[in-house]
């Protein structure tokens, strides 16, 4: 940067005048064309994610039904209830538990597939498919599917569809009632979460894997060393950015969970309300008791939340593979 | 350059112009349905005059037959017989309507101008809000025909909306599984019920009763059951006027609902069992012979043919031939009416800037004519008087004769105590189902809810 800023004496060596007002045109021209074309963008960015979070924030503030013109202000009630609701507990909680089991288990659980996948082998191709396939199902199919296949027998003396599969299996002892246990249905979910998205998180990897150069792993094993030792040292490192990434989109997509769950209990909050997210939380307070100012408490919670966790996360973990993308073009 | 750039710049420019153009086209009036029609919507329309060209919109909850198609034709033939007058029904899904489409459209000032009422609590908001048209003076032919039922569409002595179907609960059950199970007679006391569910038990062929306390609210209307067997009529309308619910009764109520779930009596993973939905909900559970009993609704023999119709894939399956019917037993020495009834019901109401002609619709809905097509149609039982013997469903017949017998009809709680309350009211009671909470716990959920009001 400061070896261009010493050249710039050369410039005034041309006439003046004609120059100066060239670029000051082209430089307007280039404002007008980044303005038009940002407009579009920027118009959809401001109306449908600023403007409702601003709004929200507003409502929070009231005691409203959705019905009539806001006029019961009730100052930080609304938040103070939600805070204290041991249900919101529950939910924030629950939020957290996917996320950390998450990152503890599909993680590592991906990076072991991938790398598995990543070795020419027979029929890689097809495995890769498989594997993805649960991904590219709807998630409400996928739900729906699984509130079936989890769902309790009709009498005691039979058997659902998945713990009949165990019985076959010889592990019938195993049976649990999966989605109306209020100790056992996080576990369910998540579960549920795990097989939805390795898939996603697989595909990922792999993608970061065909960048880390053959040469290394090659130039690794003339050294003798093996191919865990490989992986360990080389692969998984030069992996770092994509493993970042991945947990970044994992950690957002925990904390915004609601579709997965609000199929899979069947109705908002499953068992004694052991199943909330605060997404299923603030769609039942909110929306279906006809609290909007309520509801627009916990989507600020819930953003508040969601915005800590990124920037932390942005600050501490992406910091470094956000400035090598960014000052890559520059220099 | 400069032309290709000044063509670009113009070219940018008129995307941006068609762009912000489709945006404040989108943000303008929803354009009405049927783009061939030019007509008016109701509420620009100002004169009176019948030649007058007037769209009336039209939102109900019978997404499926039969209701769906009787509601269009009744549309239809009130075209025809207002010339000028054209009718765009729909049906949507029931809660998606209730909660979302109806609240959003009466927010947005575009709201239909006939359209479904759930009445007590819900129907309180929306008048509280001046949404709807009130009704007094211009119905009086249609409340005298229906009679106590429409109470809970109106307000103050005033009516905003009227039902043109109103059931009560009861328990639905398996006569087959009865008779196998050594039960001679329908349960008509507590105790009788109690030695059913223990026969049942015995014969364990399957659940006694069926309960899909996933749903929420079929769970809590066992509470209601019990609050409306120990609660004098006094403390059960005080609690709907002034949501007091400081009777003991309530507590009561709890107290007979803990020694009910204590005797087990409901299917495996109750918690998290559906209502209506496939042959593992609890009305699938009694349709396919896996439970003996379920406390539901009116239109839980139509729900048990839907599911069989799905499950087998037969289209004409029919609701099954073992079914029978009878009320909520009576309890000796309670304060309650022994003969009152639980129940509920759908209306109409009408917006406040609706076109004449949506309350003349309304009528022409409660007509005896169309009242009695309702009835034979099988889709519930119709409010008017006239139309009472319509009613060929040997199901909803039996439902029609304890609806008849019945000294008191109180409306669904929650219902009737608005969202807020009978939410958290909803929540309570099925988490002591869970085993979470007291008969206390219950009445302090609702009066904490009372207080977010």
């Amino acid at each position: 940067m400061t070896s261009l800023t010493q050249a710039g004496p050369t410039v005034p060596v041309g006439p003046a005048p004609t120059s100066h007002a060239k670029p000051r045109r082209r430089h307007g021209i280039k404002w007008l064309q980044i303005g038009m074309f940002s407009a579009p963008a920027l118009i959809v960015y401001v109306g449908f994610v600023f403007v409702p979070v601003a709004l929200a924030a507003y409502y929070s503030f009231f005691n409203w039904n959705g019905l009539g013109p806001l006029e019961r202000f009730i100052g930080f009630d609304n938040y103070t209830r939600a805070l204290t609701d041991p249900v919101f507990h529950t939910a924030v909680k629950n939020n957290f538990f996917v996320l950390i089991m998450s990152l503890l288990v599909q993680g590592p659980l991906a990076l072991v597939v991938a790398l598995m996948l990543n070795r020419r082998m027979r029929g890689r191709s097809v495995i890769r498919l498989l594997i993805f396939v649960p991904y590219i199902i709807s998630e409400v199919i996928a739900g729906l599917a699984f509130r079936l296949i989890l769902q309790a027998p009709p009498n005691p003396d039979t058997f659902g569809p998945f713990d009949a599969v165990l019985k076959a299996i010889g592990l019938g002892e195993l049976r649990q009632l999966w989605l109306a246990d209020p100790s056992i249905v996080m576990w369910t979910v998540f579960a549920v979460l795990t097989w939805k998205y390795l898939g996603f998180a697989i595909l990922i990897m792999l993608a970061g894997l065909q960048g880390v150069p053959e040469e290394l792993g090659e130039a690794a094993a003339i050294d003798g060393a093996s191919w865990w030792q490989t992986q360990r040292h080389i692969t998984i490192p030069l992996l770092g950015p994509t493993i970042r990434v991945w947990a970044f989109l994992s950690i957002i997509g925990s904390l915004q969970l609601f579709d997965m769950v609000a199929l899979l209990v069947n109705g908002y909050g499953g068992p004694l309300n052991s199943a909330h997210t605060m997404a299923t939380y603030m769609v039942l307070y909110g929306q279906n008791r006809q609290q909007i100012g309520f509801g627009s408490a916990v989507a600020v919670i819930l953003f508040v939340i969601s915005l800590t966790v990124a920037l932390l996360y942005q600050r501490l973990a992406l910091r470094r593979d956000l400035e090598g993308s960014l000052t890559g073009r520059e220099g | 350059m400069a032309r290709n750039r000044k063509g670009a710049v113009a070219a940018s420019m008129a995307a941006f112009a068609l762009l912000v153009a489709a945006c404040s086209g989108n943000g303008g009036t929803t354009p009405t349905t049927d783009p061939t029609t030019d007509t008016p919507t109701g509420s620009e329309t100002e004169t009176n005059e019948p030649v007058e060209p007037v769209t009336i919109r039209w939102w109900h909850n019978g997404t499926g037959e039969p209701l769906n198609g009787l509601w269009a034709d009744v549309a239809a033939e009130f075209e025809a017989n207002n010339p000028g007058v054209t009718v765009e029904v729909e049906g949507f899904q029931n809660e998606e309507l209730q909660r979302t489409l109806i609240p959003n459209a009466l927010l947005s000032g575009d709201a239909p101008d006939l359209f479904q009422a759930w009445g007590g609590g819900e129907i309180r908001d929306q008048v509280a809000a001046g949404y709807l048209k009130d009704l007094t003076g211009l119905v009086d032919e249609e409340l005298e025909a229906i009679g106590p039922k429409a109470s809970g569409w109106q307000l103050d002595g005033k009516t905003y909306a009227l039902p043109f179907t109103f059931g009560i609960s009861g328990f639905w059950y398996n006569k087959d599984l009865f008779a196998e199970a050594g039960i001679t007679a329908t349960p008509t006391t507590l105790d009788e019920l109690y030695d059913a569910i223990e026969k049942l038990k015995a014969l364990g062929s399957a659940a006694p009763i069926a309960v899909g306390a996933g749903s929420g609210w079929p769970a809590a209307h066992y509470w209601y059951h019990f609050a409306l067997k120990s609660c004098s009529v006094e403390a059960l309308t005080a609690a709907q006027a002034e949501l007091n619910f400081d009777d003991p009764c309530f507590v009561e109520a709890g107290e007979l609902l803990g020694e009910f779930i204590a005797s087990e009596p409901f299917n495996a993973g109750f918690l998290a069992t559906s209502a209506q939905e496939g042959a593992s909900s609890s009305a699938g559970l009694v349709a396919t012979g896996n439970a003996a009993m379920e406390l539901m609704g009116h239109w839980n023999a139509g729900v048990m043919g839907g599911i069989l119709r799905d499950e087998t894939g037969d289209e004409n399956a029919t609701p099954p031939e073992f079914l029978g019917w009878f009320n909520f037993p009576a309890i000796e020495g309670a304060a309650g009416d022994p003969t009152a009834a639980l129940g509920g019901g759908d209306g109409f109401a009408v917006a406040k800037d609706a076109p004449d002609a949506a309350v003349d619709l309304l009528k022409y809905i409660l007509s005896p004519e169309v009242q009695k097509r309702f009835g034979e149609s099988g889709a519930g039982i119709p409010t008017h008087a006239d139309a009472q013997d319509s009613i060929t469903d040997p199901n909803l017949n039996l439902v029609q004769e304890g609806l008849a017998s019945a000294s008191y009809i109180q409306l669904w709680l929650d219902t009737s105590y608005g969202g807020v309350v009978g939410g958290a009211m909803n929540e309570a009671i099925v988490n002591f189902f869970g085993g979470q909470g007291s008969p206390q716990g219950i009445v302090d959920a609702m009066n904490a809810a009372k207080e977010t009001l």
